[in-house]
């Protein structure tokens, strides 16, 4: 940072400590970070301390609502207790839910690896010139309302829906299928079609960073493209899959209105929905809490892993 | 000779035997460019489908959402209790969505451009933590954030409490993180060369900031505050989360809840206008951003969105 012709100038500003070599006082640009630093100590990591108060406190029997053990030496773990109870047994309040929401993010996180593959590659290299316009197209559901989207595919699977009429015009289906009956089915298309865009952008990002040389010394070496494809394309975009994987799954974890607005059955429900439903009933709250913080913990590994690869991505950039 | 003439004496070249298509699918199913042109636009038209079908049926005369039948505006204006001009509900739910988009956007742009101002210079432990636990906002799921928020406003900071202010809270914290991506990416691009020449003239840090570093980002800046306006306006888990009352309903809820109970077009209607608003606040700041930066350029700042 420091150069020649920078140091007798700055020794007339007064505040400069030009003799150490630095050009700002050492706080000069710390400083800028303390409002972030601060916001997200208190509305981000905080709140992660709230969640374990109220997890490991108890419930006010007269008041009927959570109380929380600050100090974590009065920590009690009855109610992850009972919530671990729950998941464990087979006709416990979670289980259903927690398989369904595995059961449903694989589904619909492969669904989307299948499609945004594809789309991706031909955004990255086949687009040709109506790569802005499709740019563009392929960006636009980030701004589009997800609730107006989902209550059009309400719509669209009604039995009367244009879903079921062009199914039926095509000869098949014979009769309306009832999509929004709770099908795990719809739950599956409906979480891939919101979370596809997530997994395309990290895949877009890393076949487009591909230079095509890669694939001339490919060809040119005599692979065939499909072999080049295997050899060269795919391995080069094997962390991008795994981040997509992460980024495009972990939202879905969290959804509860696509399972409420196109299926809404018992046999359908999500972690998201018991969450969201115990929120609601004051002398539950301490229990959403517990599961909040069983669902952190079975996301801290794939958080970390994503935090971690794109951190060894960005220090490579800089490289 | 007659140039029919003249074929029939050249000799026969015979083309050697086509593979079959199945063949040269198997063979190379990238190289041909077909099959992804028509993966593609089928991908569009599944990703936009179901926008134009709401947008269309916005205008339906009827109430139902899934026959149409015929072009009104009877859900926008004229029907006298459930259009969005005369459904009080329906009008306070865009006040108060564009009301939480401006003020987080106002809130978090700034935060966030400071915070990548540094990041981008400090470079020490404490600041790898802090850039850690930015990011790791980024990707913690929504509804972790909210009820995380929804248990520390009604147990520790008791006197904010649910409410506007709480969605607000909300979605700084949800927000905060595109600024800080999107202004680091430009910094990364621009280098230090002007910055230095500034300070190699004599500025002080400050001037520097004023005069050289924040106008360069201005464009980022700008596209920052359009991702963030546009991302908050459609919100729905933190500000369903952290209502109190239907005071707090935006326009996301209110669908929500029309979609639940029995829609009716003014849904779409309310849907539709937030889409147009949206879409003329991204082209701008698009517009914008492609005057004043390169191309290229432009590209490398969405990339760094999802990272």
């Amino acid at each position: 940072m420091s150069s020649e012709t920078a140091l007798p100038l700055k020794r007339r500003t007064p505040r400069s400590t030009a003799e150490r070599g630095a050009l700002y006082p050492r706080w000069f640009w710390p400083s800028f970070a303390v409002p972030g630093s601060v916001y997200l100590l208190l509305f981000f990591l905080f709140p992660f301390y709230v969640v374990l108060a109220v997890t490991f406190g108890t419930v006010d029997p007269i008041l009927r609502q959570p109380v929380p053990a600050w100090n974590p030496l009065h920590w009690n773990a009855s109610i992850l207790t009972f919530t671990f109870s729950n998941i464990t047994h087979s006709d416990g309040l979670y289980q259903a839910p927690l398989v369904h929401t595995f059961a449903f993010v694989a589904g619909a996180t492969v669904i989307c690896l299948l499609i945004g593959y594809p789309f991706a590659y031909f955004l990255a290299r086949k687009s040709g010139r109506f790569k802005g316009l499709f740019l563009v197209l392929f960006f636009a559901p980030f701004w589009i309302s997800y609730m107006l989207r989902m209550l059009s595919w309400q719509s669209l699977l009604l039995d009367n829906g244009y879903v079921n009429r062009i199914l039926m015009s095509l000869g098949i289906l014979s009769h309306p299928y009832g999509w929004l009956d709770g099908k795990p089915v719809t739950v599956i298309i409906g979480l891939a079609y919101g979370y596809v865009p997530f997994m395309v952008l990290p895949l877009y990002a890393s076949l487009d960073r591909i230079h095509p040389s890669f694939l001339e010394a490919g060809r040119d070496l005599g692979c065939s493209p499909l072999r080049t494809f295997l050899r060269v394309t795919l391995p080069l975009s094997r962390q991008a899959i795994l981040a997509g994987l992460v980024i495009c799954s972990l939202p879905m974890f969290g959804d509860y209105f696509t399972q409420q607005l196109l299926a809404d059955t018992s046999n359908t429900r999500m972690i998201g929905n018991a969450i969201v439903e115990q929120l609601v009933v004051p002398i539950f709250v301490s229990r959403a809490a517990a599961l909040i913080l069983v669902l952190i913990v079975l996301l801290l590994v794939p958080i970390l892993y994503y935090l971690r690869s794109t951190n060894r991505a960005a220090e490579q950039g800089i490289a | 000779m007659s140039a029919q003439a003249r074929e029939e004496f050249a000799p026969r070249v015979v083309p050697p035997p086509k593979p079959s298509r199945a063949r040269e699918l198997l063979q190379n199913p990238w190289g041909r460019t077909r099959f992804l042109w028509v993966f593609a636009i089928a991908y569009v038209i599944w990703t936009l489908f179901p926008v134009a079908n709401a947008v269309l049926f916005s205008f339906n005369k009827a109430r139902s959402l899934a026959q149409w039948q015929g072009f009104s505006l009877r859900w926008y204006v004229t029907d006298p209790d459930n259009s969005v001009l005369h459904d009080p509900a329906l009008g306070h739910a865009i006040l108060q969505s564009l009301k939480l988009a401006t003020l987080t956007a106002c809130i978090a742009v700034p935060i966030g451009v400071a915070f990548a101002l540094a990041l981008h210079r400090w470079r020490t432990r404490t600041a790898r933590t802090a850039n850690f636990t930015m990011m790791f906002s980024f990707v913690t799921p929504e509804l972790i954030l909210a009820v995380s928020l929804f248990l520390l406003l009604i147990n520790a900071f008791k006197t904010i409490g649910l409410g506007t202010t709480a969605q607000l809270i909300g979605l700084v914290v949800l927000a905060l993180a595109y600024p800080v991506v999107i202004v680091r990416a430009r910094l990364l691009s621009l280098g230090s060369s002007y910055e230095e020449a500034a300070l190699d003239l004599g500025a002080s840090p400050v001037r520097m900031l004023g005069r050289v570093t924040l106008p360069l980002l201005g464009p980022s800046i700008l596209a920052s505050g359009a991702v963030v306006f546009a991302l908050t306006l459609d919100d729905f888990v933190i500000v369903d989360q952290l209502s109190r009352d239907a005071g707090d309903q935006t326009v996301s809820m209110a669908i929500y809840g029309a979609a639940r109970t029995g829609p009716t077009p003014a849904a779409n209607a309310i849907g539709t206008i937030m889409l147009t608003a949206s879409t003329i606040i991204i082209a701008i700041a698009f517009v914008v951003y492609r005057r004043t930066v390169r191309r290229r350029e432009g590209i490398e700042a969405m990339r760094g969105l999802p990272a």
